[in-house]
């Protein structure tokens, strides 16, 4: 039997910022046995939905759908942007006559932890030689819309090397919320702050989370802090692919704190 | 000013109050570590959620038929109902009232539809003294200032603060005010001589029982009942959507309203006030008045926000909400404050300065997670945000909105352009990792570095490999 396809949306952070999340999550899913496919895409429009044009997310989502639902599996990096996907096309496409075809795309839509626990059964995960002092922040709307929180943890506990140290209130919002973070960007940076603080309080040298648009905004917030804290993707971590410098550090510079001897 | 700009403008100004910091910090510990505990230790609480939710959907689905038995078994027990549409009609109805009973000076329970109604300064203004007579009510008097939490009016505050308001209306010399126990006996030895004096005593109510004409009031304090009982005139000001069928109905709501707002079971005082004082009774008013205030709710009836209705008053969203335990309830510069104010407060009042509210919010998600009646609230203030958009004129940014909207709906021309995008970050970073300054990122990195994009896009980088392999 044919390998299952995969279809990739590595979402508007990782295809600016962060490409090494995208071959991570590729990573994982062809070393889970599937074949993996990045059709041409762009935004699943959830920065046109939270900031109130919901015409224009509908478009956007609808150029997302048609691209993807070919696929066996659509496969995502992010919470927030799957949470956009399952948990809220279906109320965008309310009365519309596309809604069956985009009901029964987002049921084939995972968040990459949950997709590699829960229908990959996935567990031959990185085993790093160094070992990895973290703390994992649950971003919102996977935690939220998705009950994304117990998934990550499984998989870290797969990953040789990793030491997992919880902080205090994990599950509170970093500050990031899209536009919010520019509209309101000293309230955004003193919700960042108290992530950050709890952060280090664990003694952890690296903040883990699953979504790159938080992770951009709290390794920028940490950087402009001078704060001895390196930010990762969850995906990096566990396909062991740690070659790039952490987000927002430059190539051998940063902490050394973490680093393999 | 835009509204935005002037929420952030009271935000820096409550962000760099350490005194209010530190009051925010308590409370944030208290309010959610002890909401917490009581969902966890009531193993049937989400079923009491639905319980609750639906008890409020029955009741605004059936609203005619409750006000109607309400009013009736209020008139049958010797009591009034009135019925305001605006806050003009409370001032006036209350007033009214005050004056046929000669009244100089009348206590008050808490009430945030006379807070909507900003019904201290219209007594004032008629020659009657309103005496506050909550705790935390009673301290935001004293300081002139409005309530920055639907439950905890004086949450703002620290201990220090307090001292120096009752030191200084007190008049008390040297005398130690330093426990907190010392505070609340030196109000309550204020408070107690005006239960005493007053002519009228005016309460809010949490629900109204239709099947009995029964309105309900829960309080830690006590006041509420010594409000309502003593004078010879109890007024409530509340709303019509209060109204649940049965009692049954309201212990349903009770079940969930002290959990969910200070995590205790039940509230120290849960009263139940059906009429005036029946002549067979030793205690009670002669008079009993309901003053039930519209304030646009009617509007929201069979529209996308009723929803809102099913809201209890309980503050767990504003307790949860990491923007309001930032700012405090004072930046929302609205009587209701936190998430469920940035929903009610556009509604009601439609300021334009209101429009911030709504989106003032990160849509974390966890006012939804918390709310006992299960109100969307973030879904809400999306709703307000559309709203917004279609109402207003468009100004830069939603044209930057609009033009990333049209280019996400042609990938292979996004695809080139965030190619080029990535490179020219990261040629812009150097070897640094970061930029400190970007041209036209102003709100980003005022606050924030921009971490720099690893060479080409992912897209792009994913492309060159295929192509490779």
């Amino acid at each position: 039997m044919a390998a299952q396809r995969i279809g990739l949306f590595a979402t508007c952070p990782v295809d600016l910022f962060r490409p090494s999340v995208g071959f991570a999550t590729a990573a994982l899913l062809e070393a889970a046995g599937f074949t993996v496919e990045v059709p041409p895409q762009s935004c699943c429009g959830q920065v046109s939905y939270n900031n109130g044009l919901r015409d224009d997310a509908r478009e956007v989502a609808w150029q997302l759908v048609q691209a993807f639902e070919p696929y066996d599996y659509t496969v995502l990096p992010s919470g927030s942007c799957a949470g956009m996907i399952s948990h809220h096309y279906p109320a965008l496409f309310a009365g519309d006559v596309r809604l069956p075809r985009v009901e029964d795309f987002c049921q084939r839509v995972y968040e990459l932890t949950t997709f590699l626990v829960e229908v990959a059964g996935f567990t031959r995960l990185a085993d790093n030689t160094a070992s990895l002092s973290c703390t994992y922040h649950d971003s919102c709307a996977g935690l939220r819309e998705l009950g994304i929180q117990a998934q990550p943890r499984e998989l870290l506990g797969h990953c040789g090397g990793v030491v997992l140290k919880e902080m205090t209130d994990t599950n509170v919002c970093c500050g990031f919320g899209g536009t919010f973070c520019v509209k309101f960007g000293k309230v955004s940076a003193h919700m960042a702050d108290a992530k950050l603080d709890n952060a280090l309080a664990t003694g952890a040298d690296l903040l883990l989370g699953g979504d790159v648009s938080c992770l951009l905004h709290l390794a920028g917030r940490a950087r402009r802090r001078g704060l001895d804290l390196q930010v990762r993707h969850i995906a990096e971590v566990l396909a062991g692919a740690l070659s790039q410098p952490a987000i927002g550090e430059a190539a051998g510079q940063g902490s050394g704190k973490g680093r393999a001897p | 000013m835009s509204a935005v700009r002037q929420f952030n403008t009271r935000a820096h100004k409550a962000l760099a109050d350490s005194q209010l910091q530190r009051a925010l910090a308590k409370a944030r510990s208290g309010f959610v570590d002890k909401r917490a505990h009581a969902a966890a230790s009531e193993p049937d609480f989400e079923h009491m959620r639905d319980q609750a939710r639906e008890v409020r959907q029955r009741a605004l689905a059936n609203l005619a038929m409750c006000l109607e038995q309400f009013e009736q078994q209020v008139l049958a027990a010797g009591g009034q109902v009135h019925w305001a549409e605006t806050p003009d009609d409370l001032r006036r109805i209350v007033i009214d009232i005050c004056r046929d009973s000669g009244a100089r000076a009348v206590t008050k329970g808490k009430s945030m539809v006379g807070e909507e109604a900003h019904l201290n300064v219209a007594l004032e203004a008629a020659g009657i003294t309103p005496w506050e007579t909550d705790l935390g009510e009673y301290i935001i008097q004293l300081a002139k200032e409005p309530p920055s939490h639907i439950v905890a009016p004086a949450l703002h505050k620290t201990r220090g603060q307090i001292e120096h308001l009752f030191r200084d209306a007190h008049r008390l010399g040297e005398r130690a005010l330093d426990e907190v126990s010392q505070l609340v006996d030196e109000a309550r030895a204020v408070i107690r001589e005006r239960f005493l004096n007053a002519d009228v005593g005016i309460t809010g109510a949490n629900m109204l029982i239709a099947e009995t004409g029964t309105a309900v009031l829960v309080t830690n304090e006590g006041n509420g009942d010594l409000t309502a009982r003593l004078p010879r005139t109890h007024i409530i000001t509340t709303s019509f959507d209060r109204v649940v069928p049965t009692w049954d109905d309201a212990s349903k709501i009770i079940r969930v309203l002290a959990r969910s707002a200070t995590g205790q079971p039940i509230t120290s005082y849960t009263s139940f006030f059906s009429g005036p004082r029946a002549g067979n009774e030793q205690d009670g008013p002669d008079q009993f008045h309901v003053v039930l205030l519209d304030n646009h709710r009617s509007a929201l009836l069979g529209t996308e926000f009723e929803t809102m209705l099913h809201c209890i008053r309980c503050g767990a969203c504003m307790n949860h909400c990491p923007v309001y335990q930032a700012v405090g309830g004072h930046t929302y510069n609205a009587v209701y404050p936190g998430p469920m104010g940035a929903v009610l407060s556009p509604l009601l009042r439609g300021a334009p300065q209101d429009d911030a509210l709504p989106n003032a919010s990160s849509f974390c998600g966890r006012c939804e997670a918390v709310c006992p009646v299960r109100i969307p609230l973030p879904g809400l203030m999306r709703k307000l945000r559309e709203r917004e958009q279609q109402q207003t004129p468009a100004i830069a940014s939603r044209w930057l909105l609009r033009l990333h909207a049209r280019l996400s709906r042609h990938p292979a021309l996004y695809r080139s352009l965030t190619g080029w995008g990535s490179r020219a970050l990261a040629l812009a970073a150097g070897g640094r990792g970061r930029l400190r300054r970007i041209p036209l990122l102003g709100g980003w990195s005022r606050e924030r570095d921009l971490p720099a994009p690893q060479g080409g896009s992912f897209q792009q980088q994913w492309q060159a490999r295929k192509g490779r392999g």
